[in-house]
């Protein structure tokens, strides 16, 4: 195989991977990207180190490798275990009102592990802006998705006493833009189109929005909450395509006189049809949603979901099925929380003596179930439960 | 004064109702009882005492082939999805004043029990006789539904025969057929004990409370007689479910989800499997399963409390510090 065949191989296996586009011609090559982006495994030492420092076990998302990269996750552990307390960070990009398991993955992990295990706080930012600009949305209908989705953040169970949720359109301003303003002085034209990919073509909006996503990552942004705190670290537990803007920010915190954040960061919940992507919410087959219906989880994952089964039960009786593309396998790792029972059915259906038809079945009751609670909570957030979240206010338990 | 088998014997024979009577050893499943009773004919009956989530309490009596879903039950009665239970032990002794193992449509004849809802088996028409235990379950008596209809009607009830295995659809402008029977009057009960105790079997067949534990308490909270919509999509409720504003509905809720779990580790043979180290083992499990969705609700308590709150507060500070 000769140098050019080489270079041509190379360019077909390329991966495109931005905060606004994930897309690969094979399956999402993680280590390739870990590279590329330059953070670092979270690997098993780490985790059991974070079970000895909270005392309790792993959260599922971290055994089995669903957050698998970090960046000075070392750093926050060594403060914390000399008593210095850290608070989290993380977001979304309110484009849809509808939700799916993808975009809970995070807030699930943030909340049912990092808050609890470690008790500190949680900042939670809507950027409605950055949908506005890119999704071409008016600011009214941004803002209503905003608190839309927001309902189905405090319904995976976030704790109001010490979680602030907010807006960019409602919260830009103070403090908060007096660090914005720090920030884009230290990040030239250059370097922002080097690491966004922005043309000349693209509005200056969206040029003059990566400081809004960097600067909830000071204490000082929210004078209400961390006033006197200037030194306190922060924790972003992020989707990796998120990577490009906190690098930007590390680059620039030391220059400003802040500690970089820390951050953890989580693979791609594949899309029902296969690993090629992630789920997209213009796409209701590709995911199961957080409205679905028992009967719609069972049917989408009986129809769309990727099955890793031979075509024939005989042939596959013999051969057994191919874990590494089987989606109903992929979301019974993100979601079935007994590990012994994951590896049994891993090893059957590897094996051949299980059917897909039996996982697709398990997957449909453990989605249903998770979905199913998942409503009963969001029926009972109500618009002044939200309002209550974002109001700009003190939270003196934070740390309890 | 509850009545006693030979109380109810003797009104019987007193409104002039034709029965034979059969005694036989304690029975606390149709299957034992079809051992002693089972040949001669007739049809065996089922019992089953249950309860919903606003205190209000049924008897369902069918024949022992009938299939009884009470999800679909409790959509006919207007109560959604997962609105009926099995009621706890000590409200069987409480209300309808027999122990595990001996409901009947009898137990009505006591004053506790006299807002108790009645279902019958459209099935039991059928038969020439059918057998129910008469207060007691070492004795089975067997009568034509006539009799059980003159004996009904003698204490104000007006017997009503169902069809249990109806499935129809309910919905938008479908009402639920059977919303006619839930009672209005509320039953007021005392302090009830741990109800994870409560794992009844009348009439012994294998009829589950919901295993499915996920009561969609999407509605306001108002009481009012409503055709409960379980699937709202987004159920943007004005005011908060009551389980989550209410200690006492909240603790209901809580102690209803892990008694649900709890009959559905109970169930199928464990007990035999098991033996003594059920107890621990059940005690484990429950912890783990539950303890994610109990959390869950807890914190929406939390959430709703401080948002009241606060709120609560703002106002009272504008009233206070009127703007100059």
């Amino acid at each position: 195989m000769d140098k050019n065949e080489e270079k041509q191989r190379e360019e077909e296996r390329e991966q495109v991977v931005s905060p606004w586009e994930v897309s690969s011609s094979g399956k999402i090559d993680y280590d390739k990207l870990i590279d590329k982006f330059g953070c670092q495994r979270l690997d098993q030492s780490l985790v059991d180190r974070v079970q000895r420092l909270t005392g309790r076990p792993p959260h599922v998302f971290l055994r089995r490798g669903v957050f698998f990269a970090h960046r000075d996750l070392n750093d926050i552990l060594d403060a914390y275990e000399k008593g210095e307390k850290f608070y989290l960070y993380t977001g979304r990009g309110p484009s849809s009102e509808a939700l799916h398991l993808g975009h809970l993955v995070p807030f699930m992990f943030t909340n049912r592990y990092l808050q609890d295990a470690f008790k500190v706080p949680l900042v939670i930012q809507l950027t409605d802006d950055e949908k506005c600009m890119w999704k071409n949305l008016s600011v009214e209908e941004s803002q209503r998705l905003a608190r839309e989705n927001a309902k189905d953040i405090i319904a995976c169970g976030f704790d109001v006493t010490k979680t602030f949720i907010f807006s960019d359109f409602d919260y830009v301003g103070g403090a908060f833009y007096k660090n914005m303003v720090k920030v884009a002085k230290c990040v030239t034209y250059n370097k922002v189109v080097g690491i966004f990919g922005f043309t000349g073509e693209d509005h200056i909006g969206k040029v003059s929005f990566p400081p809004v996503q960097a600067v909830p990552s000071f204490p000082s942004s929210f004078p209400h909450l961390f006033s006197g705190k200037d030194h306190l670290r922060c924790l972003i537990p992020c989707a990796i395509d998120q990577d490009p803007y906190f690098r930007m920010t590390r680059d620039v915190a030391p220059r400003i006189g802040y500690h970089k954040p820390a951050l953890i960061e989580s693979s791609f919940f594949p899309a029902l049809q296969g690993e090629t992507g992630k789920m997209s919410a213009s796409d209701p087959n590709s995911a199961i949603y957080v409205t679905d219906s028992a009967k719609a989880i069972k049917n989408k994952i009986n129809k769309y979901a990727f099955s890793g089964g031979q075509e024939s039960v005989e042939l596959h009786r013999k051969l057994g099925a191919n874990l590494e593309v089987d989606i109903p396998v992929k979301y019974l790792s993100f979601f079935l929380e007994d590990d012994a029972e994951l590896e049994h059915i891993k090893k059957e259906y590897g094996a051949g003596g299980m059917l897909t038809g039996e996982v697709k079945q398990r997957l449909a009751k453990v989605l249903t179930e998770l979905v199913e609670r998942h409503q009963v909570a969001r029926a009972a957030v109500t618009d002044e439960m939200v309002d209550a979240f974002m109001a700009v206010r003190p939270l003196p338990n934070m740390f309890d | 004064m509850a009545y006693s088998k030979d109380q109810l014997l003797a009104r019987l024979k007193d409104l002039q109702i034709e029965f034979s009577q059969y005694e036989h050893p304690a029975v606390m499943t149709v299957e034992a009882q079809a051992k002693y009773v089972g040949n001669i004919g007739g049809g065996l009956s089922k019992n089953l005492f249950l309860k919903d989530k606003k205190h209000r309490f049924y008897i369902v009596s069918a024949l022992a082939d009938t299939k009884v879903d009470m999800k679909v039950l409790s959509q006919r009665l207007g109560l959604g999805k997962g609105g009926l239970r099995m009621a706890p032990e000590e409200t069987m002794l409480e209300i309808l004043k027999v122990p595990l193992g001996s409901v009947t449509p009898f137990a009505l004849v006591n004053e506790s029990a006299r807002d108790v809802a009645l279902l019958l088996d459209k099935g039991f028409k059928a038969q020439e006789r059918c057998f129910f235990h008469p207060l007691s379950n070492d004795m089975s008596i067997s009568l034509n539904t006539n009799d059980l209809d003159k004996f009904l009607k003698s204490i104000g009830r007006d017997p009503a025969y169902v069809d249990l295995e109806a499935n129809p659809a309910v919905g938008k402008d479908q009402p639920p057929d059977l919303a006619a029977f839930v009672p209005s009057g509320s039953t007021v009960l005392p302090d009830l004990p741990d109800p994870a105790s409560a794992v009844q079997s009348a009439g012994g067949s294998h009829v589950n409370a919901n295993n499915n534990c996920k009561a969609a308490t999407e509605k306001a909270i108002k009481p009012a007689k409503d055709v409960q919509n379980v699937k709202d999509k987004s159920a943007k409720a004005v005011n908060p479910s009551s389980s989550f504003t209410d200690a006492e509905k909240f603790v209901e809720e809580i102690l209803d989800r892990i008694s649900a779990k709890l009959l559905s580790e109970t169930k199928e043979g464990n007990i035999a499997q098991q033996g003594q180290e059920l107890g621990n083992e059940i005690a484990n499990r429950l912890r783990k399963c539950c303890y994610p969705e109990l959390k869950n609700l807890a914190t929406i308590f939390k959430n709703t409390a401080y948002t009241q709150g606060f709120h609560a507060g703002k106002a009272s500070s504008l009233t206070q510090c009127p703007r100059t």
